[in-house]
């Protein structure tokens, strides 16, 4: 399996990415005596478009929790822009990049879309409590200059029409829209996305596909993304991660996925005689 | 900015100068975007055009090009089209939902060199038809989003084109100033395609004396001044769009609005409150449904409050906006029905402020009709044309009636031939159709007269029109009896759960139709009535919704048979369809009308069935995907007989 750890990398469209922001080297995961995630080792370059594939319970939701700091790995260790990282608090992990959606929509359902969008801003306002509470100098422009960033996300993202709805009367597809545009607004480095697409139709697959195309390509955002449907998958990212039980059993570009035996094996099931 | 002008207002850019001038510090365009309304006077908007005016030029724009414009209604694509008329090069829009092989047609027919358009969406389908047609140069988009990683050799951002506009300002401005005092009156102002309900797309041509002078009547007509507030939504590649957000917003020199996207166009309706506004009667129609779903919902006090206040409205909110008679109670109990109901719904539909409103395009339904001028909104109907830079004939103030289209236009000529075909004259009429003689000669002849195609009459004592149906449809049944199809269509669609009808009949011996019904209200209907569905298809089919319908049609039938001349065209057999007709599907224009013969085409084997005597028929159906791929769809329809109101019986009573 050729593994691609340093360096720049070419993608089939013909952009070439920066070095590793993230790697992970070795990492195992236990919960008591089930070993979620054996020694593991990967790594997501600069501006990529990562995935992680595999069926289910292979591991793949406990993966990106490591990545995302909210798991800590037995074993092995999690590099951040070159450095170890060192344990973390959730929001210590926002505050250093990182964002994320949720397999299960997490959002605040009795609030507004663009509150819901304005907390993803938290960790960059400054103002103190008291001075929010008389809504004078620093508190009012910051306000201001916050939601200037969440509107452009909203625009980004074609929710204008539903910005004063309350979250709970939405469908399920643009709730999940909500939620990437709640990670956005964090302005983050690295976006984590668990099943973007899980459960929407094909209509839905298409518009989000496209979001995460453009976000990528707009913002620059490093994208790493949990996701079951193989086709858009391979559509969407630069390289792969294939889990199985746990272990990893395939990495590299679309097409290399695509021919790994060990790939088709997982999942289309091979006879044990 | 430099350009000025103080020779005679001869085209648009001449009157955006005179604007910048005289209006300065006045809005001309507004747009909400990021959530707040932005704004541009007309002195900002005059160098925003300028600066991409001298870009064009400098890429090599010039007189005598066509520059096809494409995108939703946004201040840029307005300033798109004027720019392009600084250079005396001819704007030619194109409708933004068309699919690539409609816009492949025109692309190549009017030769465009250069494009501009809104956003990726557009730029794919250009470069789509750029696989088919050469001779586009260039491609230019305002939005940047998603098109970042594409191949910039021949596309260039807007935003750019100006940047480069500004840079040469100093060296090319003079040349520019010399391109607009060298525009006449006779030149091309913009070039519009008709949807067609036959054929190919025709590019009809309109100078600057059509387009000038229709906006000066029709302003005149209608006292617009630098105060009107309009909200531009419509396509901007139907005539309409252009003489009201461009034609009469220059000539009078008012603000227009653009709303946020398509989607949010109702909440954007009611923070700008328009004090002039146009829509087409499916657009009021579809408004009403809504209001009427949902005081079927509303509390019981709420309803009652709404009824009684409607009940009142009827009576005398008309004649009270009109001017006429009505007692002190009377206006004292609509002075309180103003202040509980019909404020309030006036404001949540955006009319609060609404001074002048038309409808065109289509027969709007008397209840329709009657339900917003008793409001006490100023609903008139205008009767126009692409090929008359729109008016024709239109209703003054107290004289509002739901069946007529008005009194001729000012400046505008009408005469009726012997075949009951309208004619007209006026300076708003079209130069000719782009490349195509044969045609021009078929609608307009030597003396100026424009055949309309559609047939009526002029009423006596009024001297209003009136139209009957599109001349070419109205045909005669086997006995003889005069078959006018839209006739009966515009009576069914009345109906809030009829859509679309299409009714056949000529040369046959009775009539029959097809129906498509109305999602909303029918869903609405089915929530109330306990009738489960999962799809449109089956509730198309639903043997209680077939029920509703048949009634529906007896009670056309009954107003049918009043009528002396057209009582041979009662519907006798019907059919709802299974899928709803579709301008990506070809059956309706891209404005909605009904293309009968595609239908009949299409559908030829609904037709038989209709004739044949048949209770069912099993059929397939190709449909087209808004992302253009093709599927298709299966279905047995249940044929019904509906009771007819025959001669003797009519006699009798």
């Amino acid at each position: 399996m050729n593994n691609v750890s340093q360096g720049d990398f070419v993608t089939s469209d013909g952009r070439s990415i920066g070095s590793a922001l993230m790697e992970m080297q070795n990492i195992t995961l236990k919960f008591g005596g089930v070993v979620a995630l054996e020694n593991i080792s990967f790594d997501i370059l600069e501006g990529e478009v990562r995935a992680i594939i595999g069926p289910n319970g292979a591991g793949k939701s406990s993966m990106l929790n490591v990545i995302s700091g909210f798991y800590v790995p037995q074993e092995g260790q999690v590099l951040y822009r070159g450095s170890l990282r060192p344990t973390m608090k959730p929001f210590q992990v926002a505050t250093h990049g990182i964002a994320r959606t949720f397999q299960n929509i997490a959002l605040f359902e009795g609030m507004s879309v663009l509150d819901n969008v304005m907390t993803g801003r938290i960790t960059k306002m400054k103002s103190g409590i008291f001075s929010q509470m008389i809504w004078k100098g620093r508190a009012e422009r910051e306000e201001n200059e916050n939601r200037e960033v969440v509107e452009k996300i909203i625009d980004f993202l074609e929710i204008q029409a539903i910005r004063k709805t309350p979250v709970s009367r939405l469908p399920y597809g643009l709730k999940k829209r909500v939620e990437l545009a709640r990670a956005l607004a964090a302005e983050p480095s690295l976006l984590l996305l668990d099943e973007p697409m899980a459960g929407m139709n094909v209509e839905e697959k298409e518009d989000m596909s496209r979001f995460i195309l453009d976000v990528n390509s707009e913002f620059g955002t490093t994208i790493a993304l949990i996701e079951h449907d193989m086709s858009v998958v391979m559509d969407l990212s630069d390289r792969v991660v294939v889990m199985d039980y746990g272990k990893k059993i395939g990495d590299g570009t679309p097409d290399e996925i695509r021919n790994n035996q060990a790939v088709i094996d997982a999942y289309l099931g091979v006879s044990h005689d | 900015m430099e350009l000025t002008t103080s020779g005679d207002l001869v085209s648009i850019p001449h009157l955006l100068l005179r604007n910048a001038q005289k209006f300065g510090d006045r809005p001309a365009y507004r747009e909400k975007e990021f959530g707040i309304w932005q704004s541009w006077t007309w002195l900002e908007t005059a160098e925003e055009i300028e600066a991409l005016a001298l870009g064009l030029m400098d890429i090599g724009v010039k007189k005598g090009d066509y520059v096809a414009i494409i995108g939703r209604n946004r201040p840029s694509m307005y300033w798109s089209m004027v720019a392009v008329q600084m250079l005396n090069a001819v704007p030619v829009p194109l409708y933004q939902d068309s699919v690539a092989a409609e816009m492949a047609y025109v692309l190549e027919h009017c030769g465009s060199k250069f494009v501009i358009v809104g956003d990726q969406e557009q730029v794919d389908k250009v470069r789509e038809v750029q696989e088919t047609v050469s001779g586009i140069e260039r491609i230019i988009y305002f939005d940047p989003r998603g098109l970042r990683k594409y191949d910039h050799k021949n596309l260039s951002s807007f935003k750019d084109l100006q940047k480069q506009g500004r840079f040469v300002k100093d060296d090319r401005i003079s040349e520019l100033k010399k391109q607009i005092e060298a525009i006449t009156y006779d030149d091309t102002c913009i070039m519009l395609y008709t949807s067609g309900t036959t054929g190919r797309p025709k590019g009809v041509v309109l100078s600057n004396r059509n387009i000038i002078e229709t906006s000066k009547n029709s302003s005149e007509f209608d006292k617009l001044a630098p105060g009107e507030e309009t909200v531009a939504y419509l396509p901007m590649a139907w005539v309409g769009d252009y003489i009201f957000s461009i034609g009469q917003a220059y000539w009078s020199g008012f603000c227009v609005s653009c709303p946020e996207s398509a989607e949010t166009l109702n909440m954007d309706l009611r923070e700008i409150g328009p004090t002039y506004y146009f829509a087409p009667p499916r657009v009021f129609e579809s408004q009403l449904t809504t209001v009427m779903i949902r005081m079927e919902d509303a509390g019981n006090f709420k309803r009652r409050l709404f009824d009684w206040g409607m009940k009142l409205a009827q009576r005398v909110g008309s004649d009270i906006l009109d001017g006429k008679e009505v007692g002190f109670f009377d206006r004292l109990k609509y002075f309180l029905g103003n202040v509980f109901v019909y404020g309030p719904l006036k404001n949540t539909l955006g009319f609060s402020r609404v001074r002048v409103a038309y409808t065109a395009g289509e027969a709007i339904g008397p209840e329709i009709f009657d339900f917003y001028r008793s409001l006490g909104m100023n609903l008139k109907q205008l009767y126009g044309q692409t090929e008359a830079s729109v008016f024709i004939t239109q209703q003054p103030d107290g004289e509002v009636r739901s069946d007529t289209v008005g009194v001729p236009s000012p400046g505008v000529e009408l005469k009726i031939e012997s075949n009951g075909e309208v004619y007209y004259r006026s300076a708003g009429v079209f130069v000719e159709y782009f490349k195509n003689p044969e045609n021009t000669a078929d609608t307009k002849d030597k003396e100026g007269w424009v055949a309309t195609g559609d047939a009526g009459f002029i009423e006596e004592g009024t001297g209003h029109l009136r139209i009957i149906d599109r001349a070419k449809d109205v045909g005669k049944m086997a006995d003889g009896s005069m078959f006018a199809p839209k006739y009966v269509e515009n009576k069914l669609k009345f109906y809030p759960n009829i859509l679309e009808a299409v009714v056949f009949g000529k040369d046959r011996s009775n009539c029959s139709a097809f129906i498509n019904i109305d999602l909303a209200a029918v869903g609405s209907w089915a929530e109330r009535n306990n009738v489960a569905y999962s799809s449109y298809q089956e509730l198309a089919g639903h043997p209680q919704v077939l029920k509703l319908i048949q009634e529906h049609i007896a009670e056309t039938n009954l107003s049918i048979s009043q009528d002396k001349m057209l009582s041979g065209c009662q519907v006798h057999r019907f059919l709802v369809l299974h899928k709803e007709l579709d301008a990506d599907d070809g059956e309706l224009t891209r404005t909605r009308k009904v293309r009968r013969r595609i239908i009949e085409e299409k559908f030829s084997d609904l037709i038989q069935a209709l004739y044949n005597g048949s209770s069912e028929i099993l059929t397939e159906t190709e449909v087209t995907y808004e992302d253009g791929r093709r599927g298709s769809i299966k279905a047995t329809l249940e044929i019904r007989d509906v009771d007819v109101v025959d001669k003797v019986d009519r006699k009798a009573a």
